[in-house]
């Protein structure tokens, strides 16, 4: 009989069920199939007015019937959807009533434009609008609905009532890192013995004018608007930024034991998190790359396996200069000479940077790779950059046995988050 | 739950519209005077302003200042208090290690940019295009950064070094009291050894008033006690902070503990149903009570919006304990408002005693016994209750 412990004695943390939404499509079925054909979800933007812009391209989830609302209610839906497809391959608890607690990484939330102008307009002030105006018109009511709405807490709080989940749900952000960090909070808490079961979500709608105006201000986006499913492109010498996008990915964790014990089919193990923090810069990581070594490391040594382990790295990627070049840098200290050979690609060629969900998409897509045999391309891989010698799966899928999985975030304020997953326990 | 360590509170940073440090706000509680407050600056609303702060005594470089909003300026500081109070800022090798939950708003406007934008933008022919032009022209590049929530914690790492690990979480008040109850599993469970927990909260901001507005929460002039009558949350600036340690890390490098932290719970009413705060409330204290009294007080993170408050008062007034008001004296800081309330709890215990009662708050009864208990409670303006335990240290 198999052990429900770890090497280190811990219980053993399993994924039961997962779920997806981006660019692409909604659904695992459909997200797979698409990136193992190297198709690109990145598109030109129709949301807001895009004259006067530097960037002009994002992956938007533009399908949804109620797609460009506010970005908490988008990001609700994205998450709802997600979890929806998760908990119903899991076949965990019953409907409303899933027996954990939520983890939910969610975008920054504030009250928009849209509302900001409803509030100016009924102030009626006379002369220059500033903020006693709009407070004077939302003492008179009428848009108390808005108060919840624009709350940081208002996502989860909603998604914990539809699905049932135990307890206060925790709302997180580790900026671009928040996707792995719902799931490394899942991973403790089964740890821990607080619960048997959590489900960690990762949602991201909030590709508002301001939100793309403000990374665009950082110089963060890529201004090859030509040919916009052409413009991500991660480890390529002509790689010129992140495309902002879209999306959510849900996981249902579980201890190997509970899983067992209500006989789930299991997808795959989270074997190790680890994490670091940066404290060399807002933006931008230390040139040395230590804490993103120290993170993949700490990784590694929760997982109790050395690097030779790891058969495949599914990269942060974002295709900006720095990024790919510091991660290809920390990835050569911890994987030596080897690292030219280990097969790595980034999703966020494809799908671009879904900011807050990537790590959850990206954790989702790690197992589908390793259930499937096959990994995915990194596209728009055209001319290869010398420095940073990788071998990215370029433009086309490949079928490979992968057994054990690196899926690495990085985010703004020094975030550093790294997974190790692998296929169901022997 | 298996086996679980003590944890400690061994460092405390404290910043408010009192002071800044734990005897400053000892000496202000103790002193029992009105809490300071600000009826006029951002009429009709009451706040607590923060009191005047040296910042670049925590944050020494004026380029790190520039590039926080006031939240994380106080949040910063507020951490930096806690590592000296814990005897280990600058320590590079504990702070390596170090593992840090905070608690966070963020999003705070340019209101100028927003003002003038708003100002003009019904006259133009295209007002999606003009705002794009305008925002791109006028908003600062870096003000991203100082709205994001995680930045707070990213601040402190690059402030102060701490890079153990880095978490930020929100949702209003529940935040506060997740961030803590993490950090404390964390080190119980033996996962973790040292962990800086808090949260941050500038109340000086019109656009956060604006959010509370909306339903009518916020607290307009005159000030007045929460407990007795709550008719809107009276937002103040503050910061907290608390290092949260295992006994043999702390005894192993020679630190005192100023407090137990015996535990953190969080959880969430459906708040449709009718009693439900009250029924909650009144659990989560049970749990903290533990079937004693002796020397046990209760102190109260209220947030002031009326329903939720009223539940927590009756909840309080049934308890029979001595109840002190934190709101009362330091006002409600959101995110914050836990660690704050934490911070002043586990002050008195290790002062062995109580702060006099306010004026006005006839919850708030004399009480000159020792204190050795201190049961904090809080429940959300719009979701989530929170109860913690902090025990003086035998």
């Amino acid at each position: 009989m198999a052990s429900y412990t770890d090497k280190a004695g811990r219980p053993i943390v399993v994924v039961t069920g997962m779920g997806m939404v981006t660019s692409l499509g909604q659904g695992k079925q459909d997200n797979w199939a698409k990136l193992t054909a190297g198709k690109s979800g990145i598109h030109r933007i129709t949301r807001f007015p895009i004259e006067t812009m530097k960037t002009t391209i994002a992956g938007t989830v533009d399908f949804l019937p109620e797609s460009g609302r506010t970005a908490p209610d988008l990001s609700e839906e994205l998450a709802q959807l997600a979890a929806e497809e998760a908990i119903a391959e899991s076949g965990i608890g019953s409907k409303g009533n899933f027996p954990g607690p939520l983890f939910c990484a969610v975008p920054p939330i504030e009250l928009e434009w849209p509302q900001r102008r409803i509030l100016a307009q009924e102030s009626a002030a006379n002369g220059p609008i500033s903020y006693d105006d709009l407070l004077r018109a939302a003492e008179t009511g009428g848009h108390d609905a808005w108060h919840e709405r624009f709350l940081y807490g208002s996502i989860a709080d909603h998604l914990a009532d539809r699905f049932g989940t135990r307890g206060q749900p925790i709302s997180l952000s580790t900026a671009c890192a928040s996707g792995n960090t719902s799931i490394q909070l899942a991973v403790e808490a089964i740890r821990r013995g607080d619960c048997d079961a959590a489900l960690s979500i990762a949602t991201d709608g909030s590709v508002t004018a301001e939100a793309l105006i403000r990374f665009s201000l950082l110089s963060a986006l890529s201004t090859n608007n030509d040919v916009p499913e052409a413009a991500s492109r991660p480890f390529a010498k002509n790689r010129d930024g992140f495309i902002i996008a879209e999306g959510a990915g849900a996981l249902v964790l579980e201890s190997l034991e509970h899983a067992v014990a209500r006989g789930a089919k299991i997808l795959g193990v989270l074997e190790g998190v680890g994490e670091m923090a940066d404290s060399f810069h807002r933006t931008r990581s230390s040139p040395d790359a230590k804490p993103v070594i120290g993170c993949m490391r700490a990784a590694l040594a929760d997982a109790g396996v050395a690097p030779e382990d790891i058969d495949y790295i599914n990269a942060h990627g974002t295709s900006t200069p720095e990024n790919d070049r510091m991660e290809f840098t920390g990835m050569s200290a911890v994987f030596g000479e080897r690292i030219g050979s280990i097969p790595l690609s980034s999703n966020k060629s494809m799908i671009g940077h879904t900011l807050t969900a990537a790590g959850a998409i990206e954790a989702v897509a790690s197992l589908l790779t390793i259930l499937n045999g096959r990994i995915p391309p990194t596209i728009n891989y055209e001319t290869p950059d010398p420095a940073i010698p990788l071998d990215v799966v370029p433009n086309v899928a490949r079928d490979a046995q992968v057994k054990r999985v690196m899926s690495n975030s990085f985010g703004f304020g020094g975030q550093n988050v790294c997974l190790i997953m692998t296929g169901e326990p022997a | 739950m298996s086996e679980r360590r003590d944890v400690w509170i061994t460092g405390i940073g404290l910043v408010s519209s009192l002071g800044e440090g734990l005897e400053a706000h000892w000496d202000a509680l103790k002193a029992g005077t009105r809490p300071v407050v600000d009826e006029t600056g951002f009429a009709p609303y009451v706040v607590h302003p923060l009191a005047k702060v040296e910042f670049d005594k925590q944050i020494p470089k004026r380029g790190d200042q520039r590039q926080m909003e006031p939240w994380q300026r106080i949040g910063t500081y507020a951490a930096g208090l806690a590592l000296d109070s814990a005897g280990i800022k600058g320590d590079k090798e504990i702070l390596g290690r170090t593992d840090m939950v905070v608690a966070a708003g963020g999003g705070e406007r340019d209101q100028s940019v927003d003002g003038a934008i708003l100002t003009d933008i019904e006259k133009q022919a295209k007002p999606d295009v003009f705002l794009n032009e305008q925002l791109q022209s006028n908003l600062r590049p870096t003000l991203f950064l100082a709205q994001l929530s995680n930045l707070l914690a990213g601040n402190i790492s690059i402030v102060h070094g701490v890079t153990g690990s880095s978490r930020t979480f929100m949702g209003e008040e529940s935040s506060g009291t997740d961030a803590v109850r993490i950090g404390w599993s964390r080190i119980a469970a033996g996962t973790s050894e040292i962990a800086l927990v808090g949260g941050a909260y500038n109340a000086e901001r019109r656009d956060m008033l604006l959010l509370f507005a909306l339903k009518r929460l916020a607290m307009m002039a005159p000030w007045s006690p929460v407990l007795a009558a709550a008719k809107g949350i009276p937002t103040g600036s503050a910061g907290a902070f608390l290092v949260l340690e295992s006994p043999e890390h702390a005894m192993a490098r020679g630190a005192t503990p100023i407090a137990k932290l015996s535990g953190v719970w969080s959880e969430r009413a459906r708040r449709t149903e009718a009693g439900a705060v009250e029924a909650m409330i009144e659990e989560l204290v049970t749990v903290a009570r533990g079937g004693s009294d002796e020397a046990t007080a209760v102190l109260s993170a209220a947030c002031g919006a009326p329903e939720p408050t009223a539940a927590e008062a009756a909840v309080l007034a049934r308890s029979g304990l001595p109840v002190r008001s934190v709101t009362d004296r330091v006002g409600h800081g959101l995110e914050a408002q836990m660690p704050v309330a934490l911070a002043i709890a586990a002050l008195a215990v290790s002062k062995g005693g109580l702060f006099p009662p306010l004026e006005g708050e006839p919850l708030e009864k004399p009480f000159d016994g020792t204190l050795k208990r201190a049961i904090v409670t809080g429940v959300g303006h719009w979701r989530g209750e929170g109860v913690a335990l902090v025990e003086s240290v035998d």
